[in-house]
């Protein structure tokens, strides 16, 4: 640049604007007007006003701060979390939600991973779950009730962009009516993912037997990689727990009896609970089971399995002997 | 036309204002830190982690960053223009508006009110309350120039009118919004989109609060506390050039690997290893000033604050390059590596060249001499040992947890569940908060210097203006 500009600020305050605009106008505005900047999934549902009442909450609560949205597309990532986000499934997000820092791990496949009253419980207490979680306790927002013509507003708002919105506009009283803070977050959190197909597990031959039953070292190593990963959900003596997971030293299988074999535990403990269709039972509407998959290796699976069994023969033998107990 | 006075007070009101929303910040970046590993610290529903940490990086963007940057720029662009302020009444103003913004901005996020994009959380309201107050500074800062007596712009003018002009553009695109109610707004775009404008923005805010502006308070006050002239005049040039043209093209390297576009992405990525070079400029140039003579390290207390901020910029700007890499930022980014990447830049280059600044400038309004250089020196060792102890724990967690995260075994299933890898940052966390209170105390040494130094000199008033003052050194 030559010397004349040092001289002359208007000119030279023009030359920096036009410079700082360059790679605005190519990085940041261009790219708007193309079509790649604004696709949308056929599967993407806009959100409810219980739905958009929970984003609002987890906006103000700043859960962004710890908790990304994003699955990368690695494989260790989507082993982890589920598929890759797509550019497609936030077309209705005033702001994107992705986050810078993942202090708490990433939600972008949270929903329908685990069910509601897990996370009402989780909400309430992480540290009753995760005794080493470093994640606030949310119960106050339990009996904070959602206030309809604030969601009216935001739902308002929003339709300017996404006129779509306004047909629900007539529902909100009856969609927030008895519902309070912590019911919209728990609804928010279950939108999470849903405009990408969960990756079905593959059909499991129902009748494989389990290669390490009995073997005391595997039930050993069973009992532990349960207490680690699943009493959580079904509790210590895998008993269930109400509300969050059923038990699994009963007859009952996916809500229904009889007892399914060990091939059918393998299939629901690796796929989760998108693997009820290869069971052919319903359980619960919601779901809830964590696909472990990904996490656990084939031999751990089975070792759990093996412990199971070793726990209901305890539990059976314990009904035997005393029977007016249970059977009053 | 040598008789004028500048307009001391309103400087040093921006310093002090700065100085005390830096403590306020500061303290809550130790509350924060806490709660990291001792949950029960969090106090519903307003001392919550999710609500402070914004509030932890707007106090000190803003208020320490933004404080510091009017009273010091506005001090440099009078002492360059050789003639006190266009609009002193303005400035007072601003002040006062700056104050009630900042107190009112902590405040809002604690309450919950937030737009949730990264340094760009605060709603509507405050947005234009902050457009009125970078108006109010525009208007002294070119008017002043405009009306200046010297023909020729010095380098530290040049990064002073980029920060103008690109802070203006970046704010206002970013926080264009659909406003629901007084305290709650949606982002006018969505989805890739919207991550797309935010993180054009949160980079380059970085680059325009925190590069451009200290960089203009280093090119003058490190020969004015030295004595030494600025190495390469055409260095300067090309760097100036350069870093305003690049930074803006190197928004998507926070976006690595998400679902934006593929070509935007590596867009941002080769803009970005480009801007090792800009950045080196000023730091060679800075290397080379002082290299004309060392032994001001040892004979003037205040060149070591220069030399250790341009080292840490320097180290700043070979990291950010490398993070934005595919195959490092696979590894790094979400985990804790980058706040160690950020208190560098913040703790080491910000506030380093920050308080060498006030260091230099509260003497001379006050006609007077530091309270104690001793006690710069205490703040110095702290604020150093500080920084880097914050730097290098978040460095070695970060990197540990990256590779737990993707660490799998011989048949594809994951080695560890995410608690496993969260549990293994708390001891590195409790060092952060030991290392936050080296850096806090460090600090509070600074603050006592200074109102000491403001009480022992002589009260304040404009200090008389000498003739033209020229470049610092030409
Ligand atoms: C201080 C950081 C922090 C904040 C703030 C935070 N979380 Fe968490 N969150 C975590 C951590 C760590 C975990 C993992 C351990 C656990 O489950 O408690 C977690 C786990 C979760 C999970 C379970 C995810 C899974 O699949 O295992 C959900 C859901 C969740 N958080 C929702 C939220 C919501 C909603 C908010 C805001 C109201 C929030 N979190 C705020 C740190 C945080
Ligand atoms: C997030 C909570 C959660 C965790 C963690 C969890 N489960 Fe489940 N589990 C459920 C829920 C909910 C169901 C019912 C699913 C349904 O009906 O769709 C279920 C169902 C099952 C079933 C079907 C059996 C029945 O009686 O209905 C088995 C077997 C099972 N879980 C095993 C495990 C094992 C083994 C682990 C640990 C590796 C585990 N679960 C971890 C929540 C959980
Ligand atoms: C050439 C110069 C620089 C480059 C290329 C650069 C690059 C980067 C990159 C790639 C990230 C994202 C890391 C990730 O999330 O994976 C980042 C984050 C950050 N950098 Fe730098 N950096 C530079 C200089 C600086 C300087 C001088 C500062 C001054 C304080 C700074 C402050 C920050 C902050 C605050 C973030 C965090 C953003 C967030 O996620 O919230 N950087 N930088
Ligand atoms: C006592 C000193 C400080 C402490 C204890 C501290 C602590 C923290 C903590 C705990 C976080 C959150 C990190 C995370 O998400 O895991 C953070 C983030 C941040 N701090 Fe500080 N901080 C301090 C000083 C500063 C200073 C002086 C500045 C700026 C001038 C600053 C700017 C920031 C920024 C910009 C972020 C956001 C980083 C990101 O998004 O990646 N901090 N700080």
């Amino acid at each position: 640049m030559s010397g004349w500009i040092y001289r002359k600020s208007f000119a030279f305050a023009v030359a920096t604007t036009v410079v700082v605009l360059a790679g605005s106008i190519a990085t940041m505005a261009y790219p708007m007007l193309r079509a790649d900047m604004h696709p949308r999934l056929e599967a993407l549902k806009p959100p409810t006003p219980l739905q958009l009442a929970g984003r609002d909450v987890y906006q103000r609560e700043g859960c962004v701060g710890c908790h990304t949205q994003t699955v990368r597309p690695l494989p260790s990532e989507v082993a982890r979390y589920g598929d890759y986000s797509k550019a497609g499934e936030f077309y209705y997000e005033h702001p994107f939600l992705w986050g810078s820092k993942r202090t708490g791990p990433d939600l972008a496949r949270e929903g329908g991973k685990r069910p509601d009253g897990w996370h009402r419980r989780h909400l309430e207490n992480p540290q009753s779950f995760f005794a080493r979680s470093n994640m606030p306790s949310y119960a106050w927002l339990a009996g904070r009730p959602l206030d309809p013509a604030e969601v009216t507003d935001h739902l308002n708002a929003l339709a300017l962009v996404h006129p779509e919105l306004r047909t629900e506009l007539a529902a909100v009283r009856v969609a927030l009516a008895g519902k309070d803070e912590m019911d919209a977050v728990v609804a928010y959190l279950q939108t999470l993912g849903a405009a990408v197909p969960r990756q079905s597990p593959r059909a499991a031959d129902l009748s494989i037997p389990n290669p390490v039953a009995n073997d005391p070292t595997a039930i050993a190593r069973g009992k532990q990689l349960f207490a680690d990963n699943c009493a959580v959900c079904h509790g210590d003596e895998a008993g269930g727990q109400e509300g969050v997971a059923p038990s699994l030293v009963d007859d009952v299988f996916l809500g229904q009896r009889p007892d399914l074999p060990d091939a059918a535990y393998f299939a629901m403990i690796s796929g989760g609970s998108d693997a009820k269709p290869i069971e052919g039972r319903k359980g619960q509407p919601d779901g809830g089971m964590a696909a472990f998959g990904s996490q656990l290796p084939q031999k751990d699976i089975w070792s759990i399995i093996a412990w199971i069994r070793a726990e209901k023969a305890h539990e059976a033998a314990e009904g035997a002997k005393a029977p007016a107990a249970d059977h009053r | 036309m040598n008789d004028y006075r500048y307009d001391n007070r309103t400087i040093q009101g921006f310093i002090l204002s700065a100085m005390a929303w830096g403590v306020v910040g500061i303290l809550i970046g130790l509350l924060i830190s806490v709660q990291l590993w001792a949950p029960a610290a969090n106090f519903a529903p307003y001392l919550t982690y999710g609500r402070l940490r914004p509030a932890h990086t707007n106090g000190l963007a803003l208020g320490l960053g933004g404080g510091a940057i009017f009273g010091l720029c506005l001090y440099i662009v009078m002492r360059l223009s050789g003639r006190p302020l266009l609009f002193p009444r303005l400035a007072r103003a601003q002040l006062w508006l700056f104050n009630v913004t900042i107190a009112a901005a902590v405040l809002s996020l604690l309450a919950g009110y937030t737009q949730s994009n990264e340094y760009a959380e605060l709603e509507w309201p405050l947005d234009l309350a902050v457009v009125v107050l970078w108006v109010m500074f525009a208007a002294n800062v070119f008017g002043t120039i405009a009306r200046r007596r010297e023909p020729q712009m010095y380098v530290a003018l040049w990064y002073v009118i980029g920060t103008v002009i690109a802070v203006a553009i970046l704010w206002i695109v970013n926080n264009l919004s659909i406003p629901a109610g007084l305290t709650k707004s949606y982002h006018l775009f969505s989805g890739v989109n919207s991550a797309n404008v935010e993180w054009w923005y949160g980079h380059n805010i970085v680059g325009f609060f925190f590069t451009t502006p200290i960089l203009a308070m280093f090119y003058y006050f490190l020969p004015k506390s030295t004595g030494l002239p600025i190495f390469s005049h055409r260095l300067s040039i090309l760097s100036f050039w350069s870093l305003v043209f690049g930074y803006l093209w190197t928004g998507a390297h926070h976006l690595v690997y998400s679902p934006l576009p593929d070509w935007l992405q590596t867009l941002g990525i080769v803009f970005t290893l480009f801007l090792i070079a800009p950045s080196w400029g000023s730091v060679v140039n800075g290397y080379y000033t002082v290299g004309a003579d060392w032994s001001k390290m040892r004979s003037n207390y205040l060149t070591k604050f220069f030399v250790i901020g341009i080292t840490f910029y320097g180290l700043q700007t070979v990291q950010g390059p490398t993070q934005a890499l595919r195959v490092v930022s696979q590894l790094v980014h979400f985990t804790d590596w980058v706040p160690g990447h950020v208190h560098m830049g913040t703790m080491g280059w910000v506030t380093m060249v920050v308080t060498g600044s006030i260091y230099y400038v509260i003497p001379r309004i006050h006609g007077t001499t530091i309270y104690s250089e001793r006690i710069a020196d205490v703040h110095f060792w702290l604020v150093l040992v500080g920084q880097l102890l914050f730097s290098v724990t978040m460095w070695i967690t970060g990197i540990q947890q990256g590779a737990m995260w993707k660490a799998t075994n011989a048949d594809g299933t994951l080695k560890y569940t995410f608690v496993e890898t969260l549990a293994k940052n708390y001891p590195y966390w409790h060092t952060r908060t030991l290392a936050g209170l080296v850096f806090a105390v460090g600090m509070l040494f600074f603050v006592y210097n200074v109102l000491m130094t403001i009480r022992k000199g002589r009260a304040l008033e404009g200090s008389p203006g000498s003739s033209p003052a020229a470049a610092p050194v030409a």
